[in-house]
């Protein structure tokens, strides 16, 4: 019966990072896979995002925390249209310069956002805690899910604890459904947005970027278009993430956590497909966690597990780009809208 | 005032990290004009290149090599000799990579060649993190004394100004490979226009394995400088320096080896001198936020051409 809870917290623990994945896998989808903008630096966003979402919910600054500032205590919607919000402008202010030049110049100037958001993160104790992080952001909607048992088990006006122990421990269910269906909204959005006028024209901009222009599209302004809504989305998944976790410091934002196995599961999915974007995020996180299992077998130390689990990803993505380049599910033919 | 005096001395320090971006840009603004993508893996290059110099000398000192130190520098002998089978090594190894993997990519778009090369820095690092572990590796255990030089009241290392040497005398070799030999003149050629100097009868594929040969070879050397300089290597060596490299690179002009120079140059300085004013934490972010302003104003670098 216990390792039966156990397996089920787990798979419920897996789903939940999965999902807040398949949010990050859907918006570098926009950006990579539908206008071809190369982004290096999620891991950015997503650590803005995550720390804009815990500080407007989290708790003021306690007598021991290094910052001064932040803690409204506002309920997590607010937090995650502030994590979109701030992540849309970062992304906005990088766009200008960089998007009218060649590819290679978003790459670098993304890694650069990704390492100053990093290093201000680390440095700026006042308004992050420093490398100590923040604390006991609020689980969404824990307090009303509470008061909704207490209120249905009328006359009981202090919950006996074991009902307490089951609403916590039944909690992440919940967090699950919320995940999935933030995940399910933004996937109807996205792939509302690019089957419009709209998306043509990012597709456009993807195949052949000169021809779009000639056809009277502003390019660049559609695809800073498209890097601002991709980071929004990066940033709700930031906050996600920074809800499910209670506690992030500038260590839970790596760039191969926060960067490089986006960009895996994206490439193994397929993508230019929304579909393949969240399959993908599943099948990777999946082998991620069946390499912790498998270097378990084998007599090497704890790093050195978790090196050779990194070259296998790595391994993965170089078999996906020689062997089959547009991924599980491959972008939809043109043909296809034609009917 | 305090800091002001302190500028003259921030400058020498800037020249010597300078130095060492100096070389890994060239390195990468080589393998970009040649190649056309820029390769994210090279800092990893460059920590791989450390790491073997690394292996081989704990090698030589098991097989009883010597290591006297040379007069005032902290590393004899023993230590060059490893340093240059390490170079040879890294250039093997960057071409085996090439061959593997780069090579089979050629016909793909730059970005997917640049989603490679991101491929293979995380896998250099964690290879470099399998065999030797994450905790910084001692490079040079000695600890050196700085030497005063009269008159303008700044302090050297003797280690210090051997990587400025090792720098230039790098930058005048290279800038007579590709000013006079053949295989120089082929490579300016190639950078330029890759399918006029195919048509021209150039061997591109002998110049490509050249250009990695030469781009190994300049890694390894970066990273061991960058290893006599901090005096220890960890798996990340590369990784933190690459920002900067490309800051510089971007800085130059992308693409030009001689911008490499200028931009490796201003960024080890730029870099340095912050650290007057700023917490010694933000040295990268000193050289991403000077590459989004060169990118604003110019953003063909400093010498790149105007298209």
């Amino acid at each position: 019966m216990d390792t039966f809870v156990g397996i089920l917290n787990y798979v419920v623990f897996f789903a939940i990072t999965a999902g807040t994945y398949g949010i990050l896998s859907l918006g570098l989808n926009i950006q990579w896979g539908y206008t071809g903008l190369f982004n290096i630096g999620i891991a950015g966003f997503y650590a803005l995002g995550a720390y804009a979402a815990a500080l407007v919910s989290g708790p003021p600054p306690s007598a021991w925390d290094g910052r001064i500032f932040g803690g409204f205590g506002l309920p997590f919607i607010v937090g995650l249209l502030a994590a979109a919000i701030v992540c849309g402008i970062v992304a906005f202010l990088i766009g200008i310069p960089t998007l009218r030049l060649r590819a290679d110049y978003l790459a670098i100037a993304t890694i650069g956002i990704a390492e100053t958001v990093r290093l201000v993160l680390k440095n700026e104790a006042w308004l992050t805690n420093g490398v100590w992080g923040l604390q006991q952001i609020p689980s969404p909607l824990y307090g009303p899910i509470r008061s909704g048992v207490s209120s249905f088990l009328s006359g009981h006006p202090g919950l006996p604890p074991w009902v307490e122990s089951l609403i916590a421990k039944s909690y992440n269910w919940f967090y699950l459904l919320l995940v999935l269906a933030i995940l399910l909204i933004l996937y109807l959005i996205v792939e509302r947005l690019v089957r419009s006028p709209w998306g043509r024209v990012l597709k456009a901009i993807r195949e052949d970027e000169d021809a779009a222009s000639m056809s009277g599209k502003n390019t660049f302004s559609f695809k800073l278009q498209s890097l601002v809504l991709g980071a929004m989305i990066m940033g709700i998944g930031g906050g996600l993430y920074a809800y499910y976790a209670r506690f992030i410091s500038p260590a839970s934002f790596t760039p191969l956590y926060g960067t490089f196995l986006v960009w895996v599961m994206l490439i193994l999915g397929g993508s230019g497909n929304n579909r393949g974007a969240i399959l993908g995020s599943f099948l990777v996180w999946g082998v991620w966690a069946g390499t912790d299992f498998l270097t378990g077998y084998f007599p090497f130390s704890a790093t050195q597990a978790a090196s050779l689990r990194v070259i296998i990803i790595g391994v993965l993505l170089e078999v996906i780009l020689l062997w089959r380049p547009q991924g599980l599910l491959s972008r939809e033919s043109p043909k296809k809208n034609l009917n | 005032m305090d800091i002001l005096a302190r500028i003259p001395q921030l400058l020498v320090y800037g020249v010597i990290s300078g130095s060492i971006l100096t070389l890994g840009g060239i390195g990468v603004s080589l393998t970009y004009s040649i190649l056309g993508f820029s390769n994210f893996a090279y800092g990893d290059m460059m920590a791989l290149g450390a790491y073997i110099a690394l292996g081989v000398f704990t090698l030589f000192a098991s097989w009883g090599i010597a290591d006297h130190p040379f007069g005032a520098l902290s590393f004899g002998f023993g230590f060059v000799l490893a340093c240059i089978v390490a170079i040879g090594l890294t250039a093997v190894a960057v071409v085996l990579i090439d061959r593997v993997l780069f090579k089979r990519l050629r016909r793909s778009s730059p970005v997917i060649l640049m989603m490679s090369s991101i491929g293979v820095a995380l896998a250099l690092r964690n290879i470099i993190q399998f065999f030797w572990g994450p905790q910084p590796h001692y490079y040079i255990e000695k600890i050196q004394i700085a030497v005063v030089v009269p008159g303008l009241g700044i302090r050297i290392k003797p280690d210090q100004v051997f990587i400025i040497l090792v720098a230039v005398l790098l930058v005048v070799l290279l800038h007579t490979f590709l000013k006079y030999t053949k295989m120089g003149k082929a490579m300016r050629a190639m950078a330029d226009n890759s399918a006029l100097a195919r048509v021209t009868g150039i061997n591109t594929n002998r110049v490509i394995l050249w250009t990695w040969v030469i781009g190994g070879m300049l890694a390894a050397t970066a990273g061991i400088l960058a290893g006599i300089e901090n005096k220890f290597v960890t798996p990340e060596l590369g990784w933190q320096m690459l920002l900067s490299i490309f800051a510089a690179v971007v800085l130059g002009g992308i693409g030009n080896p001689y911008g490499a120079i200028v931009g490796g140059m201003a960024i080890g300085i730029s870099e340095e001198v912050s650290t007057a004013f700023i917490s010694t934490g933000y040295k990268p972010a000193v050289a991403f936020i000077i590459m989004i302003l060169m990118l604003l104003v110019r953003p063909t670098g400093l010498l790149g051409k105007r298209r």
